[in-house]
């Protein structure tokens, strides 16, 4: 174990309706560094990103996350974002009646370094706003309500930026997308490592986000297990063969016990 | 019973003193006699029809039953129900009595030191009234009457008309609050909106009461005549506190044909309060009557609005918003009636309910055989803030016309935890993301407010949510 990742989850095991989910897994991320967290549907890939933020729907039964230098298990989730956790959903939900900027505003009060005044605030995320080719009259709109998919994501995307979180971790950002809506989410990507050199944490099943990205390492989740780890070398292995073999060998690991 | 003695040694004995005998007492005791009604009247030196009415609302009172469908009124104190009609009503209270947690309701919504004496029921007049008399004359200058309705009834001009409209949207028999407010009314405004005038400004009672000192059996009574149009706005936000814990107004509004009125309320009644108040607008052809209503004080409410569409094409809205915290049983709606061909007519309601508090909407449509082509949407939106609270829908439909649209939605709801996670990843705190929401939900109401008073509706959703959590 790596101890100067950024991010550090070990020997984690966590349930939800004591119904265990992850069994023991381990993940280190160093600053910098994009990691991608693949696997066949209901591997566990989406509960691991709600864990690490601190969905208090699970339970940690096991093991301990790491975040910064500091221990965050405990921690409630708003103050893991404080601490520059950060988790695009793959279903960000619908708040009726709340503006997307009032929303925005609010995800960067009382930030060092983040808050910012009226007049500097709306120019900041207008200029976010073009650059992810999002109509400005989302933002008077209400958080979530009668957006598209593709919309939806965008807002995720634009939060990302507008926060620059030390980690962030994208749970199927890529999921539902068209083709214009996908170069999108790369282009925000991009934006965002560029512009504070970020860690990412990319959850995917396909592999089509990856092309235009450095990956410094994949982690293939079966079963709430990491089965594999590799470098970049991996993703189009795992383009041409898909994740049969991954879920035979735990089959059979399974079975073997 | 201690207590109760207290208050009773407590109040002004002025008003009983020309009678201070042992009979005299033992009646005062008993409740409400023609004797304490008729002083009541000539004090105001009403016209003798007044005290006629007053007096018959007042055999109608004692003949009539305490409703006994609703939230409990078993904890009003009806055998000392004299302690509340005193005229020139000294309240006896002071600024130390006043509970502690409205006075700091006062402070966190920013009310100006000299208003917070008022709204305890302490204090007099302000620089409030300057206020008032600022609009009163700009809307005099546009012939808009907006006085004070005791006042008006010493006008020769204005005492015909009160008299021809005095309680007659909500006559004396309707039930038993509405006869006692016949009884025993004090205070209130009069407005008169002549033909065709239009006033692009609210005129605001909160300033009217301020000046009058009127407050718990007050009457409104408001009549814009054709093609006029009027934004009428009653009361504050902040909590009214009185030591008499019982409300009965009435609130009667006639629309001419072509005309406008909004009318625009945030009740904040102190947590004591038995708010028994009752509100009816009647529309000629095409007029149109706008109900805005949020209910957040009091005890127990009852509260239901009523439009009577009486002219073809004549048009109701409603919105509404009630939100009943620990202790209080809040049960209000709106009831419409259907009366003539094409009218049309929409309620739209939020309902919030938390720490065991209850609340019910209870709506009632009627269309009557004349209300051919008509068409009424009812829609109820309810949060539960948590398990011990509650929320009901009731609603009422009699349809007696044929080829009438009326349309019904109910829906009755949680905060998901979904959305919660959601706004705690970015940072938000836990309380502070469910007042964003609940404020999120309230939103169709707010915004049809004048803007510092959706402040103050924000403002004070924020106070009801601190300390939700946990």
């Amino acid at each position: 174990m790596s101890t100067d990742a950024l991010l550090s989850v070990a020997n984690l095991t966590a349930s939800v309706d004591e119904k265990t989910i992850l069994h023991n897994v381990n993940l280190n991320v160093r600053a910098g560094e994009t990691h991608v967290l693949m696997g066949p549907n209901g591997a566990g890939k989406s509960t691991m990103g709600h864990v690490i933020m601190g969905d208090p729907v699970y339970t940690v039964n096991e093991g301990t996350i790491t975040f910064d230098g500091a221990d965050i298990t405990e921690l409630s989730c708003d103050k893991r974002s404080r601490a520059g956790l950060f988790l695009s959903f793959q279903a960000p939900v619908e708040i009726p009646g709340v503006p997307l900027s009032s929303f925005l505003r609010a995800t960067i009060a009382g930030r060092p370094g983040l808050e910012m005044k009226g007049k500097e605030f709306r120019r900041r995320v207008k200029e976010l706003a073009a650059q992810l080719d999002m109509d400005t009259a989302y933002l008077n709109r209400e958080l979530g309500v009668g957006f598209s998919g593709g919309e939806k994501k965008k807002v995720e995307m634009l939060q990302l930026l507008l926060l620059q979180p030390k980690l962030a971790i994208l749970d199927e950002t890529d999921s539902g997308l068209d083709v214009d809506a996908l170069s999108v989410v790369s282009r925000g990507m991009d934006a965002y490592r560029a512009s504070c050199d970020g860690s990412l944490v990319i959850i995917t099943h396909n592999t089509r986000i990856l092309e235009h990205l450095t990956v410094d390492r994949v982690h293939v989740m079966v079963g709430g297990r990491i089965v594999r780890e590799d470098d970049a070398s991996l993703i189009p292995w795992i383009d041409e063969h898909g994740f049969e073999s991954f879920e035979r060998e735990a089959a059979g690991t399974a079975d073997e016990r | 019973m201690a207590k109760q003695r207290t208050e009773v040694a407590d109040i002004d004995r002025s008003l009983y003193d020309f009678r201070y005998d042992e009979e005299g007492f033992e009646r005062l005791d008993a409740g409400l006699t023609p004797e304490i009604v008729t002083e009541i009247s000539q004090r105001k030196d009403e016209p003798q029809w007044m005290l006629d009415f007053r007096l018959k609302s007042l055999e109608i009172y004692n003949r009539m039953p305490n409703p006994t469908w609703g939230p409990s009124i078993a904890g009003l104190d009806m055998d000392h129900i004299v302690t509340y009609v005193k005229p020139n009503t000294d309240q006896k209270a002071d600024w130390d009595s006043v509970p502690d947690d409205i006075k700091n309701t006062f402070e966190r919504l920013g009310i100006p030191e000299a208003e917070r004496s008022y709204l305890a029921g302490v204090g007099a007049q302000y620089d409030s009234e300057l206020v008032y008399h600022n609009m009163q004359d700009t809307a005099s200058k546009m012939g808009i009457v907006y006085s004070g309705i005791e006042e008006a009834l010493h006008e020769p001009k204005w005492e015909a008309i009160i008299r021809e409209k005095f309680m007659t949207l909500i006559p004396p028999t309707d039930h038993k609050f509405a006869a006692l407010h016949g009884a025993v009314w004090s205070g209130g405004s009069f407005v008169y909106v002549p033909k065709g005038v239009k006033l692009d400004f609210p005129l605001q009672s909160y300033f009217r009461l301020n000046a009058a000192g009127a407050g718990q059996f007050e009457h409104t009574l408001i009549i814009v005549e054709d093609d006029a149009d009027l934004h009428f706005i009653e009361g504050c936000s902040a909590p009214k506190y009185n030591v008499a814990n019982l409300h009965a107004g009435a609130v009667e509004l006639f629309v001419g044909k072509r005309a406008h009125l909004r009318y625009s309320t945030i009740e904040n009644w102190s947590k004591n309060m038995y708010n028994l108040n009752t509100k009816r607008a009647r529309c000629d052809e095409e007029g149109e009557i706008e109900w805005i209503s949020g209910s957040f004080g009091s005890h127990v409410g009852y509260l239901y609005p009523m439009s009577v569409l009486a002219g073809r094409k004549s048009k109701s809205s409603f919105t509404g918003i009630t939100f009943a915290g620990a202790g209080q049983n809040l049960d209000t709606g709106c009831k419409v009636v259907l009366g003539a061909p094409e009218t049309t007519a929409t309620v739209e309601t939020k309902g919030i309910s938390k720490g065991g508090g209850i609340q019910t909407f209870r709506s009632s449509i009627v269309a009557t055989p004349a209300a051919e082509g008509s068409a009424a949407t009812v829609s109820c939106q309810s949060l539960m803030l948590d398990d011990e609270s509650r929320s009901d829908t009731i609603p009422s439909m009699d349809i007696r016309a044929k080829n009438v649209d009326i349309g019904h939605e109910a829906t009755i709801g949680r905060i998901g935890d979904d959305k919660i996670f959601y706004l705690m990843s970015r940072g938000i705190s836990e309380e502070e993301a469910r007042t964003m929401i609940v404020n999120g939900f309230a939103n169709p109401v707010s915004k049809e407010l004048p803007l510092e008073y959706a402040v103050e509706m924000n403002n004070l959703i924020k106070l009801e949510m601190e300390g939700a959590i946990g």
